[in-house]
């Protein structure tokens, strides 16, 4: 019997500070047994707890994609104990990872599709994972037009800057990169509030279109009235959860939200499924 | 399988025998209540009681329990690596188990041990453990184990039953590892022609001593968010402290929490129960809580064993009928009284029925 | 007690029909003997329901923490002294309540009743001073005093201190009690004897928190044994641990705790809870001349500096 609950060891392989006000930093990790990564297939969507012994686990999203090999890559925004202490290490540390865990965004059902992402804040490292994935060269033909309406407060908050200035420059994706505001003469994307930028630039709804949402929940709730504007059915749009969590695997309880638990069953559920669950989250 | 017939005082010895192979834990009184403990040698189970205290859960499922260890000293190879701990196989027996309780294993191990996941440290220990029951001859007022899926000589959940009439006792092997037991006991006569007729006499006379019940043929049937809303919740809450007793004493209560324990240069990761009643169960580090407000937590373990466990599995409530949430609740919340309300909610008048039962 | 029941359902009927509160807190019947739930009336119907008995030892100041409504609350002796502490603490205002006062003759103890009879006990009838205890096969009247619970038997404020209205006339107190006997018992002890005695009485402890949970004094945000950052006390069920939380939280009580005994009526265990804020309030009674909650005019000694404050103890 597997033990559920051991985390593989890995080693911080490199640290990247990803915003001006350093409070999110991206974890490349490498597996120490190179059996270990074989065994942590993902897919993007999913999550992993990061592992420090005599701090504890938190749950976090992957934001590596299954197309990158050889390591996995973690943002984490620097808010509690273990975030803290993570955000003190060092590259050379080790420490675990265990996963993956949770269903990923429904890669099957999506396949054919046009995928409208939407994401704001630090909320997009596996929606990145996602984005990635998708332009894989192996990949972007299963997929019908991309759009990508990413907001931060200001243009040194955004995630993977070079990233996104190199999908910008692509033909195959349509990136609406925005900030809430700034001052930056040089600036020279979006500049406006995501459900704002949402309305002006996301494809009208449509059977074949789905929305895939992941920000803070002010964005979300006002998101939300935009996409049923636009004529997103709410099976179309997906969205994923954070609860608090322990086991990340359905057993300790603590995310449970009506007969489901946000950490086995989620985190990633349509709206329809929300609308039918308590608002716990 | 044969019934059998044993006095008290070969039941004793098959007890003090099956020590040899088991560790025995059962039944024994400490200062005014009963509970589970293991059995020394030479010390025998007190079955002069009609509930134990606390619920033999923990034998499986400590209250602490270490699930691995770690070591911070940068000079070790081990170093930060989490290393498992050796984990109970030694068979057990819990001998003296009543029926309600016997059925909470089997619903807890639907959470346990799910087709995805098997949470190891249940599973091993569990699967490690052989369950004596003793049936129930009379009930306490607290009891509705009858209208929550077993019954004062339920057998779900049990390898062996036994059923006390006067001095003797009837064992009844209900699975190989009860025949194990039984044999190890070296409990042996089979019992004469009229034990199935003895048995099911007291039996009725059992079940008619369970006085209270619950109703829960229509929580199916109402959807989540109906009895979420339900407008009951903020009253009935209203007394609630927000402790753990509920849950701590309850047997089919399986939630926990996971925390680190450094001492110097190493340390345990473990877990502890926790409790849907505690704020902090779902505080996020941000601060916000889902379940802010005490009725909202309240709401939750009602819902969770009332609604959202029925829903999951389709097999009955996440509850056996024990009633020590009755009898220990500081300030009278009544699962009977919630679960009645809940069962008899009509969303449209917004109505039920309040009757405790 | 009992006939206070149709007073106070009188009174509670007053005060919501003339508006003078949203609410009224006290107790319901419970669906067990000797088990009153805390309840509250907004309307004639639901004030109705509202009791009084021998089984009102909950402290119900712990419902009206940091509440914003206007409130009618029933209240026996005790309750009006953490009433206070909560107004000095700014818990509540005054403005907000109207306080019921209950002359109290003290509550029954239900853990020790329970432990008298090995059968179930399935009916508690109280008539006058005369408690009638009874279930399957036995029945049983004994003299309510026998029963009390301990803070009961050697309280000297069963008086309401602090009110607007009564429910009946004023009680002797009793003067004949030294409330501090067990605490001088314990003192008596050797330090290896009072370690022993501490132990024992806290093993069993399952950190269920009912005793912090049910008292009206600790209503910290969030209590020193959940804080996380830093975690001050582990969360097993190691003794050291333990411990901590049960002297620490007595030591918040210091001063505060006027004996109403909640923590040890909830305590599931039955744990002698009251062995450790006893001390303390013997100490506040000897050091500084307090007995909390008597007074809105003036502040706990220990948040408070006076020049004369004893410091005998500063070696």
């Amino acid at each position: 019997m597997q033990n559920p609950y051991l985390p593989y060891p890995v080693r911080i392989d490199e640290i990247i500070t990803e915003t001006e006000d350093k409070s999110l930093k991206t974890f490349k990790f490498v597996f120490l047994n190179p059996d270990d990564e074989k065994k942590f297939a993902y897919a993007s969507g999913q999550f992993a707890e990061l592992s420090i012994p005599g701090l504890g686990e938190i749950p976090i999203g992957i934001a590596s994609s299954p197309m990158e090999k050889g390591f996995i890559k973690f943002t984490v925004f620097k808010t509690g104990k273990v975030t803290s202490y993570l955000h003190s290490m060092k590259e050379g540390d080790i420490m675990g990872v265990r996963g993956p865990l949770g269903h990923p965004f429904p890669w099957d059902m999506l396949e054919g599709k046009n995928i409208v992402i939407i994401g704001g804040g630090f909320a997009f490292t596996t929606l990145r994972s996602s984005i990635f994935s998708m332009l894989d060269p192996a990949n972007r033909s299963k997929f019908g037009d991309l759009h990508v309406i990413y907001g931060a407060r200001a243009p040194g908050m955004l995630l993977y800057k070079e990233e996104l200035q190199a999908w910008a420059a692509r033909d195959d994706i349509h990136m609406n990169i925005t900030v809430d505001g700034t001052d930056d003469p040089d600036w020279k994307y979006l500049k406006g509030f995501v459900p704002t930028i949402t309305e002006e630039k996301a494809p009208p709804g449509s059977d074949d279109t789905y929305a895939i949402v992941c920000g803070p929940p002010i964005m979300i709730k006002f998101t939300q009235p935009v996409l049923d504007k636009l004529g997103y059915s709410h099976d179309n749009i997906i969205m994923s959860l954070e609860n608090r969590m322990k086991c990340g695997i359905g057993i300790c309880g603590r995310c449970n939200i009506g007969e489901k638990f946000v950490c086995k069953d989620g985190p990633v559920f349509t709206l329809s499924q929300l609308n039918q669950m308590p608002k716990e989250y | 399988m044969t019934l059998i017939k044993i006095n008290k005082k070969a039941l004793d010895l098959g007890i003090e025998k099956a020590k040899s192979a088991y560790q025995v834990f059962g039944p024994v009184k400490q200062k005014n209540d009963h509970d589970y403990k293991r059995l020394d040698k030479n010390e025998l189970p007190d079955f002069n009681f009609q509930n134990t205290r606390l619920s033999p859960k923990s034998i499986i499922y400590p209250q602490s329990q270490i699930m691995f260890r770690y070591s911070l000293d940068e000079t070790s190879d081990d170093c930060r690596i989490m290393k498992e701990v050796e984990n109970v196989s030694a068979p057990m027996a819990i001998v003296g188990v009543r029926p309600c309780d016997a059925l909470s294993f089997p619903i807890v191990r639907r959470n346990f041990d799910s087709p995805e996941y098997q949470d190891t440290y249940w599973v091993k220990a569990y699967e490690a453990t052989t369950f004596v029951g003793l049936a129930c001859n009379s009930a306490c007022s607290t009891c509705f184990c009858t209208s929550a899926g077993t019954g004062p000589f339920g057998e779900e959940g049990l390898d062996v039953l036994l059923v006390a009439d006067g001095d003797d006792f009837y064992v009844k092997p209900l699975t190989e590892k009860g025949t194990a037991f039984v044999g190890a006991a070296g409990w042996s006569g089979t019992a004469d022609a009229s034990a199935g007729e003895k048995i099911e006499a007291l039996k009725q006379a059992a079940e008619t001593s369970v006085t209270s019940a619950v109703k829960t043929d229509k929580l199916r049937e109402k959807t989540t968010l109906e009895l979420y809303d339900a407008p009951f919740w903020q009253e009935e809450a209203f007394s609630c402290i927000n402790c753990g007793t509920c849950t701590y004493v309850c047997p089919t209560c399986w939630c926990f929490d996971v925390q680190d324990e450094t001492f110097g240069k190493s340390g345990i990761r473990m877990r502890n129960w926790d409790s849907c009643m505690f704020p902090l169960f779902t505080s996020h580090a941000s601060g916000h809580n889902p379940r802010d407000a005490k009725y909202q937590r309240v709401r939750q373990r009602f819902m969770h064993k009332l609604k959202y466990y029925v829903d999951k599995y389709d097999n009955g409530i996440q509850c056996v009928g024990c009633g020590r949430c009755i009898r220990l609740c500081p300030v009278n919340i009544d699962i009977r009284r919630i679960c009645n309300k809940m069962n008899s909610f009509d969303a449209e008048s917004c109505k039920c029925e309040t009757a405790a039962s | 007690m009992t006939d206070y029941t149709d007073k106070i359902r009188q009174i509670a009927k007053r005060v919501l029909d003339e508006g003078k509160v949203d609410m009224v807190i006290g107790f319901r019947a419970g669906t067990l003997p000797m088990m009153n739930q805390p309840h509250y009336a907004t309307s004639a119907q639901t004030a109705d329901e509202l009791i009084w008995d021998s089984n009102c030892g909950l402290n119900l100041a712990n419902y009206i923490t940091d509440k914003k409504e206007k409130i009618a609350i029933v209240a026996k002796g005790c309750d009006t002294r953490n009433i206070v502490t909560h107004i000095i603490e700014n818990k509540i205002k005054r403005e907000q309540l109207y306080i019921i006062g209950v002359p109290c003759t003290g509550m029954i103890d239900h853990h020790k009743i329970n432990a008298m009879f090995d059968n179930e006990i399935t009916r508690v009838e109280e008539s006058g001073d005369q408690i009638t205890i009874s279930g399957e096969g036995f029945s049983e009247t004994l003299p309510k005093p026998e029963l009390l619970a301990e803070n009961c038997a050697v309280c000297t404020h069963r008086n309401p201190v602090e009110y607007d209205e009564l429910v009946g006339d004023l009680v002797e107190e009793q003067t004949d009690v030294d409330p501090y006997a067990s605490v001088k018992k314990v003192e008596a002890m050797s330090p290896d004897e009072k370690w022993q005695y501490f132990e024992d009485l806290l093993s069993p402890c399952i950190r269920c928190y009912a005793c912090r949970n049910a008292c009206p004094l600790c209503y910290c945000p969030t209590c020193f044994v959940d804080e996380s950052r830093p975690q001050w006390v582990g969360k097993s069920q190691d003794s050291v641990d333990v411990r901590t939380f049960h002297v620490l939280r007595a030591y918040h009580c210091a001063g505060r705790c006027t004996d109403c005994g909640a923590c040890e009526r909830v305590c599931p265990i039955g744990i002698k809870i009251r062995e450790f804020t006893k001390k303390l309030n013997k100490d506040c009674l000897e050091l500084y001349g307090w007995e909390a909650g008597l007074t809105l005019d003036q502040r706990p000694p220990l948040d408070t500096y006076k020049a004369d404050d004893p410091q005998a103890f500063i070696k």
